[in-house]
């Protein structure tokens, strides 16, 4: 089955590092994806009034764009991903409504577009073994934070691709990345989301209780999938983005660079830390876990292993 | 707060509303409270969220109007997974946020030229989109 990917808004310019990083990955692991030619906004945050089919216009528009090449839909951000597959979902549930909706917009939609995510992908598609041997450049001096937050894993019944009060996948691809990955309490928690808009100062707290969580487990980097995330963490994140005690990246930049990736390929540009030094010695750092052979690097690796150089994450 | 009950608070027109757009059935809340318990925003919250169900089943459209708790709502749907009775808070916020916001006759919560000028510029797209889908009309 074909693999459409559907950008959203934010991945051609605010979140560019995403989208260029995601293009390499699937590159280097052989997963065929070709952009939709036409696409429309997905709304955004998904439209909780019940059963107003009409709020959900615009995502499933989308999905029958999808259906007439015949294929799948694959996104990145978790706002349209959770978007796309809910309104599918509610598509699905209200049968009766679908004659006067394919009037409207114009298609014979059927509600059977698959909604994946990359990283449902990579779990299901790829998996970890087989991703732990492409692996070229380990990433041995990160103590990555997965972050997962609220869209990609809730509603259970309508996402349901990991549990959501316990998710693995990211600690499992960035162990079979060769990072070690930092268990905190706070990985499912809500970053302020939109709030940012309107109460920064409830969006710092939220922010900072995150970001403190993971740094006094050890971590310098914390992982979304998520522009909003990224942009609250970064924006919010006070001292401890100003000092460089965490960084925060999209998984795909990080992939990308364990695959080999042209280093100008993962992203890497939108960041308010300095994200290269943190590369630089992550990759001169031995991996962690048993991933990849080739490490690039290793002459210095001694000197260099996992946090004698970082910045003191819990004191800074 | 004292709340005088009479007979008829129950369903009001209010009530009715909120019923159908949230699609939720406000009886079924025992009160536990476990919505409130892993809410993100509670804690700044005048009244948190199991006890805006308690005040929406009694049909207390009054003292709802001018809460801070569902513009407070982050959408992050933890009570909706967590409720033990399937009930889906966040519906009940997003029906309270249309049901307000519609008569609003003060200015526009947020507006896109009032943010700071270092925020604009870095912004992500969906978080305007989804922001302004919020607290505006
Ligand atoms: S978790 Fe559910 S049952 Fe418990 S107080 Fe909240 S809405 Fe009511
Ligand atoms: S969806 Fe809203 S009310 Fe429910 S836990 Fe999240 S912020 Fe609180």
């Amino acid at each position: 089955m074909k693999t459409y990917y559907y950008p959203g808004c934010t991945l051609p310019d605010k979140a560019r590092d995403f989208d260029t990083s995601a293009r390499a990955c699937c590159e280097l692991l052989g997963l065929e994806l070709e952009e939709m030619e036409r696409w429309v906004c997905c709304g955004s945050a998904f439209k909780l009034d019940h059963k107003n089919i009409m709020q959900h216009l615009a995502p499933i528009r989308n999905l029958a764009e999808v259906h007439k090449e015949g294929g799948r839909l694959m996104t990145l951000c978790v706002f349209c991903y959770n978007s796309l597959k809910r309104a599918n979902y509610a598509f699905l549930a209200e049968p009766d409504k679908h004659e006067v909706i394919n009037d409207f917009i114009e298609s014979d939609y059927d509600g059977k577009v698959p909604v994946v995510h990359l990283l449902e992908m990579l779990k299901d598609e790829v998996g970890f073994e087989a991703l732990a041997e492409k692996v070229k450049r380990p990433l041995g001096g990160l103590r990555v934070a997965p972050f997962y937050g609220c869209l990609l894993l809730r509603p259970q019944e309508e996402i349901g691709f990991e549990d959501p009060e316990n998710p693995t996948v990211m600690e499992k691809l960035f162990e079979a990345l060769g990072a070690e990955v930092v268990s905190y309490p706070h990985r499912l928690e809500c970053c302020g989301s939109y709030l940012s808009l309107k109460d920064r100062d409830h969006t710092t707290s939220m922010v900072t209780r995150v970001l403190e969580s993971a740094v006094e487990a050890g971590a310098n980097a914390i992982v979304t999938s998520c522009p909003m995330c990224n942009f609250n963490f970064e924006f919010f994140g006070g001292e401890l983005v100003a000092r460089d005690t965490i960084h925060t990246f999209y998984f795909t930049e990080l992939l990308a660079l364990a695959l080999g990736a042209d280093r100008k390929l993962c992203g890497l540009e939108q960041h308010e830390t300095d994200v290269d030094r943190l590369i630089d010695e992550a990759l001169a750092a031995p991996a962690t876990a048993a991933a990849g052979s080739e490490t690039a690097g290793s002459g210095t690796s001694g000197a260099r292993a996992s946090g004698d150089q970082a910045p003191d994450a819990r004191n800074g | 707060m004292t709340l005088r009950l009479e007979r008829g608070t129950f369903t009001t027109t209010f009530t009715q509303r909120l019923k159908e757009l949230s699609g939720q059935d406000l009886f079924t809340c025992y009160q536990c409270g476990k919505c409130s318990a892993g809410c993100p925003s509670a804690s700044v919250m005048e009244t948190p969220p199991h006890a805006v169900v308690r005040l929406a089943w009694l049909g207390q459209e009054k003292a709802l109007r001018g809460l801070n708790t569902y513009w407070l709502c982050a959408a992050c749907l933890t009570c909706d997974l967590r409720c033990p009775k399937g009930i889906d808070v966040s519906r009940i916020m997003e029906a309270l946020r249309v049901m307000f916001l519609r008569p609003r006759e003060e200015p526009d919560m947020v507006a896109p030229d009032s943010l700071p000028k270092d925020m604009l510029s870095r912004i992500p797209q969906q978080a305007l989109v989804a922001g302004l889908r919020k607290y505006t009309k």
